[in-house]
C-alpha cells in the first residue's frame, strides 16, 4: 500500500505541477535557511571535546581591581600560574600562552618567517587529546630543564619538511636550535576552547614549545594582556611581578571530589596571597568545565543568535504558506476523494494517503533544502572570508543531513494535518453529484 | 461599497484569510527588524575614522637574530621610506586605527587615582604621524620632534605631551571648549601627567565595536623593539604601486627580518567590518526571499479562492456587476486580510525589536520603521493580488449558466 500511495502522491504532483512546485519551494527555502543557521550554531556552539568536556576545567582567580565590581579575570598572572603549576595538585595541569616567534628554516631556499606559537606544559597534549601524526609531546623533565624541544603543527611540518616525518630534526626558533619531538595531525577544535579570549574561531598555533622559554628568552607575547594596576618599575621583572593577566590555565580533574578538592586548594591559595596584600576582593575563584566556560564566554556571536530567531520565523512563514497551498490542493481534488470514498476507501486509508502525499512534498522540499543549505553555507564562507580562520569549519555532516530531511518531512506533515483532516471529511455525495 | 458582503464571505472561509494574515504578520516582523539591523550596521560602517584612508597603507617589520639593531633599523627604514618618490609621509605607530588590534588605557582629568577614568585608545607614534594619518587639527598644535621619548621596555608612559581627539577632550573636560582644553593636563595610569597640546577633529580607536571608539590620544613615544609597524601615506593614486615598492625596498635591505601584513587601510577597514557587511548581505537575501514567498502564498491562495468562486463571480456579472466592481471586490478583500496581518505584525515587530534591544546590545528602533513597513506590506499585498483579481474580473457572465 505504501508504494501505491507514493505513486498516487507522484501522480498528484504531476496533475498540479505549479501548486506542487510552489509548495516544494516554500518547504525548501524555509528548511534550507533554517539549516544554514542550525549548522552555524551546531558547529560554533558545539562541544569541542565531547568525551572529556566535563573533566577539563578552566581556572580563574579573582585578582581584579578592588575598586571595581567586575567578573574575575579570564587569565592568570605569572605569579599565580607558576604557583599552581609548581603545586601540581590536579591530575593534569597546564599553563599556556601565545607567543610570536621567527622560524629560520635550515633550507636556505625558504625565507625566514614569523609564526604564532604556544608555550605550554607537557600535560597540554594528553589533557586535550591532541592527535599526533608523528612522534609525541615532550615530558615533564623537558619542562623542568627548559629543553629546546618543539612540537610542530601539520601545516608547519608541511612548510618546513614537506610533510616528512621530522621527529629528531632541528628547527631554528628565535635564533635557538629546537629539536622536533612530534608533529600534530589536523587539530582545530571549534570553538578553540582552550583559548577563547584570543579568538574562539581562530585556527591552532603553528608550533608548541615548553612554556618556560616564554620567560627565559623573553619571547614576544601575542595574546590578550590585561593590567588593571600600573607596573611597579620597568622591564620584564616588573611585568612578571605585576597583576597583569595573560596566561590561560587548565586542569584535568577526574571526579566531583577532585573538583571540590581543587577549588578549595585554589581558595586556600588566594587566601594565603590575600594575607600578603594581593586578592583584595571577595573570594570569587571560578572553576568552569568546557561547556560552562563556552556559555559563560558567550562564544556564539550575536549575529548567529539573531539569525536563529529570524530563520525560525522564516520557516514559520514557509510552513504557513504550505498549509494554505496544501489546503488548496487537497480541496481542489475533492471530486477524486469523493470517488475513492464512494468506491469504499474509509477515512483511515484516506488519512494515510494524504499524510504520505504531504510527506512526499516534504521529502522533495528537504532534498532541495539541503542543496540550498549547502550553497548558503558556501556563500557565508565567502562573505566571512578570513574573519574566521578555522579551515573547513562548517560543513553539512550526517547528523545535519538527517535532521534536515526529518525536519522537512515532519514539518510538512504537521502543516498538512488540518488540510488532511478537511480532505478526509468532505461529503462524497456533493462531489459525486457534480460529476 | 461591498464591505458587508466581503466581510461575511471572509467569515465563511476564515482559514485562508488567517493563514495569509499570519504570514504577513511574521514577514513584516522579520523584514522590519532586518532592515533596521542593516541600517544600523551601515551607519556603523559609514563612520569616518578621521584618516585619509584612500592613500594609507601599513606593514609590520619583525627583526631577529644577534645582529638585529632595532634602533638603527627603524631610523634608517623611516628615512628611506620618506625619500621614496610618491611617499607623502611615513611614520612608526604602535597600532592601526580601525584594525581591531591596539592598545587602550584609562585617562583622568585630575591627579586623584580614585576617581573614575575615561577609557581611550592610546597611539604611540613619531611627530610626523599627523601628516601621515591626514588628521584635521582644530585647536592648539601638534607635538614636535623634540618632544619624542624613546623606550625599550614596558612601563609607564614617558611622554609628557599629547594630542587628543575632540571626543576625548569633550569627555574629559565637558565644560571647556576645545581651545580651552589646549594646555590642560590630564593623567595617565600611575599618575603620569600629560599636557594636551592639540585637539584633532576625529581619530577613531582601533576597535570599531568599542563603546569609546571616538576616544583617542596620541603620545610622542617610540617603543624600540624587534616588532615595528610602519604606516605610509602615498601621494594620491600612488598607493598600490608604492605598496609593492616598499615591500621590495624593505626586503632588499641587508637586515635579518620578516616583513609581513602589508595592507592598505581600505583592506583593513573591509576586514574589520567583514562580519557587519556579511550580516547585511544575509539579511537582504532573507528579505527578498520572504517577500517572494509571501507573494507566492498570496497569489496561490487567491487563485484557489477565485477558482472556487467562479460560478458566483459569473452570477454577479450576469446580475450587472461591472469588471471594475469584481476587481475592486478582490482587491478590497486582500486589503482587509493584509491590514489584519500588519496590525498583528506591528505588535510582533515591536516585541521582537524589544527582545533584540535587551539581549543584543542594539539601539532602540526609530518609531517610523513600523508604520512605513506596514504601508509597504499592504502595497506588496495589493500588487500580489492584482494578477488573480484581474483574472477574476475577466470571468464571463455566461459561466453562470454552465454547470461547473
Amino acid at each position: 500500500m505504501f508504494f501505491y500511495y507514493v505513486r498516487l502522491a507522484a501522480l498528484s504532483y504531476k496533475r498540479n505541477p505549479i501548486l506542487s512546485t510552489l509548495m516544494v519551494l516554500a518547504v525548501a527555502i524555509g528548511i534550507g535557511a533554517y539549516m544554514v543557521v542550525f549548522t552555524l550554531n551546531y558547529t560554533m556552539g558545539g562541544d569541542p571535546i565531547p568525551h572529556k568536556s566535563a573533566q577539563l576545567f578552566h581556572v580563574q582567580l579573582d585578582n581584579g581591581d578592588p575598586d571595581r565590581e567586575n567578573d574575575p579575570p579570564d587569565q592568570l598572572t605569572y605569579i599565580d600560574a607558576m604557583a599552581l603549576q609548581e603545586a601540581g595538585r590536579a591530575f593534569r595541569q597546564t599553563a599556556s600562552s601565545k607567543l610570536s616567534v621567527i622560524v629560520e628554516p635550515t633550507n636556505p631556499e625558504i625565507r625566514p618567517f614569523s609564526v604564532i606559537g604556544r608555550g605550554a606544559f607537557a600535560d597540554f597534549f594528553p589533557m586535550f587529546d591532541v592527535p599526533f601524526l608523528y612522534g609525541q609531546g615532550w615530558n615533564a623533565e623537558a619542562d623542568e630543564n627548559i629543553e629546546q624541544v618543539v612540537v610542530l603543527s601539520r601545516e608547519t611540518n608541511e612548510r618546513l619538511f614537506g610533510g616528512a616525518n621530522s621527529v629528531g630534526e632541528t628547527v631554528v626558533l628565535a635564533g635557538m636550535n629546537f629539536q622536533v619531538t612530534g608533529v600534530l595531525d589536523y587539530w582545530d577544535p571549534v570553538p578553540k576552547f582552550y583559548d577563547v579570549n584570543n579568538g574562539p574561531f581562530d585556527s591552532g598555533e603553528a608550533l608548541y614549545i615548553p612554556w618556560h622559554h616564554t620567560v627565559q628568552s623573553d619571547l614576544p607575547r601575542t595574546g590578550n594582556t590585561n593590567c588593571w594596576k600600573p607596573l611597579e618599575g620597568t622591564g620584564q621583572e616588573a611585568f612578571l611581578n605585576s597583576e597583569c593577566v595573560w596566561i590561560q590555565y587548565w586542569v584535568e580533574l577526574r571526579s566531583r571530589a577532585e573538583e571540590e578538592d581543587y577549588l578549595s586548594f585554589l581558595n586556600a591559595y588566594t587566601n594565603e596571597q590575600r594575607n600578603l596584600g594581593r586578592f583584595q576582593r571577595e573570594q570569587n575563584n571560578k572553576l568552569f568545565d568546557v561547556q560552562e566556560r563556552m556559555i559563560e564566554q558567550e562564544v556564539l556571536p550575536d549575529e548567529t543568535r539573531i539569525l536563529s530567531v529570524l530563520a525560525a520565523m522564516l520557516l514559520a512563514v514557509c510552513l504557513l504558506n504550505t498549509i494554505g497551498l496544501l489546503l488548496a490542493k487537497f480541496l481542489g481534488k475533492s471530486a477524486e476523494i469523493g470517488a475513492r470514498q464512494a468506491l469504499g476507501a474509509h477515512k483511515g486509508s484516506l488519512f494515510v494517503q494524504h499524510v504520505i502525499e504531504a510527506g512526499f512534498i516534504g521529502l522533495l522540499g528537504g532534498l532541495i533544502g539541503l542543496v540550498l543549505a549547502y550553497f548558503g553555507l558556501e556563500g557565508i564562507k565567502i562573505l566571512i572570508g578570513d574573519q574566521i580562520t578555522v579551515s573547513d569549519w562548517v560543513h553539512l555532516d550526517v547528523p545535519v543531513v538527517l535532521v534536515t530531511i526529518t525536519l522537512a518531512i515532519g514539518c510538512t506533515i504537521v502543516a498538512g494535518l488540518y488540510p488532511i483532516w478537511r480532505a478526509c471529511n468532505i461529503n462524497p455525495a456533493i462531489h459525486l453529484k457534480t460529476q | 461599497m461591498e464591505i458587508g458582503p466581503i466581510v461575511r464571505a471572509l467569515l465563511r472561509n476564515k482559514l485562508g484569510a488567517v493563514l495569509i494574515a499570519a504570514q504577513i504578520a511574521f514577514t513584516m516582523t522579520v523584514i522590519i527588524n532586518a532592515v533596521f539591523i542593516i541600517n544600523e550596521r551601515s551607519r556603523l560602517m559609514a563612520r569616518p575614522s578621521g584618516l585619509d584612508e584612500a592613500n594609507i597603507f601599513h606593514v609590520v617589520n619583525i627583526g631577529y637574530g644577534e645582529n638585529y639593531r632595532e634602533d638603527i633599523v627603524i631610523e634608517d627604514d623611516l628615512a628611506m621610506l620618506r625619500q621614496m618618490p610618491g611617499v607623502r609621509s611615513a611614520s612608526s605607530i604602535n597600532a592601526i586605527p580601525v584594525s581591531g588590534g591596539g592598545s587602550s588605557t584609562g585617562i583622568r582629568a585630575t591627579d586623584d587615582p580614585d576617581t573614575a577614568s575615561t577609557p581611550t585608545a592610546i597611539y604611540r607614534a613619531d611627530e610626523q604621524i599627523f601628516e601621515t594619518l591626514g588628521l584635521n587639527l582644530i585647536a592648539g598644535e601638534y607635538f614636535r620632534a623634540a618632544d619624542m621619548r624613546i623606550r625599550s621596555e614596558p612601563g609607564e608612559t614617558l611622554a609628557d605631551k599629547a594630542v587628543v581627539s575632540a571626543a576625548l577632550a569633550e569627555e574629559l573636560f565637558p565644560d571647556l571648549s576645545v581651545n580651552e582644553v589646549v594646555g590642560r593636563t590630564a593623567w595617565l595610569p600611575g599618575v603620569v601627567p600629560i599636557q594636551i597640546v592639540g585637539v584633532v577633529e576625529r581619530l577613531q580607536a582601533a576597535w570599531p565595536n568599542a563603546s569609546f571608539v571616538e576616544n583617542s590620544i596620541v603620545v610622542p613615544e617610540l617603543y624600540i623593539d624587534t616588532f615595528t609597524r610602519y604606516i605610509v601615506r602615498a601621494e594620491p593614486g600612488r598607493r598600490d604601486s608604492l605598496m609593492a615598492e616598499v615591500e621590495e625596498m624593505l626586503a632588499s635591505r641587508p637586515v635579518d627580518r620578516v616583513i609581513r601584513d602589508m595592507e592598505s587601510l581600505e583592506q583593513t577597514r573591509e576586514s574589520s567590518y567583514r562580519i557587519d557587511s556579511a550580516m547585511s548581505t544575509i539579511l537582504s537575501i532573507v528579505i527578498v526571499t520572504l517577500i517572494f514567498i509571501n507573494s507566492m502564498g498570496i497569489v496561490g491562495l487567491a487563485v484557489f479562492s477565485i477558482n472556487r468562486r467562479r460560478k458566483q463571480i459569473g452570477t454577479r456579472r450576469a446580475l450587472g456587476a461591472t469588471r471594475p466592481a469584481i476587481l475592486r471586490y478582490f482587491m478590497l478583500e486582500n486589503f482587509f486580510i493584509t491590514s489584519i496581518g500588519v496590525v498583528i505584525g506591528a505588535v510582533l515587530t515591536i516585541a521582537l525589536s524589544i527582545v533584540l534591544t535587551t539581549n543584543f546590545n542594539m539601539p532602540t528602533m526609530a518609531w517610523y520603521y513600523t508604520p512605513i513597513g506596514a504601508v509597504l506590506l499592504v502595497l506588496i499585498g495589493q500588487l500580489a493580488a492584482l494578477g488573480p483579481s484581474t483574472r477574476a474580473a475577466a470571468i464571463e457572465p455566461a459561466i453562470a449558466t454552465r454547470s461547473v
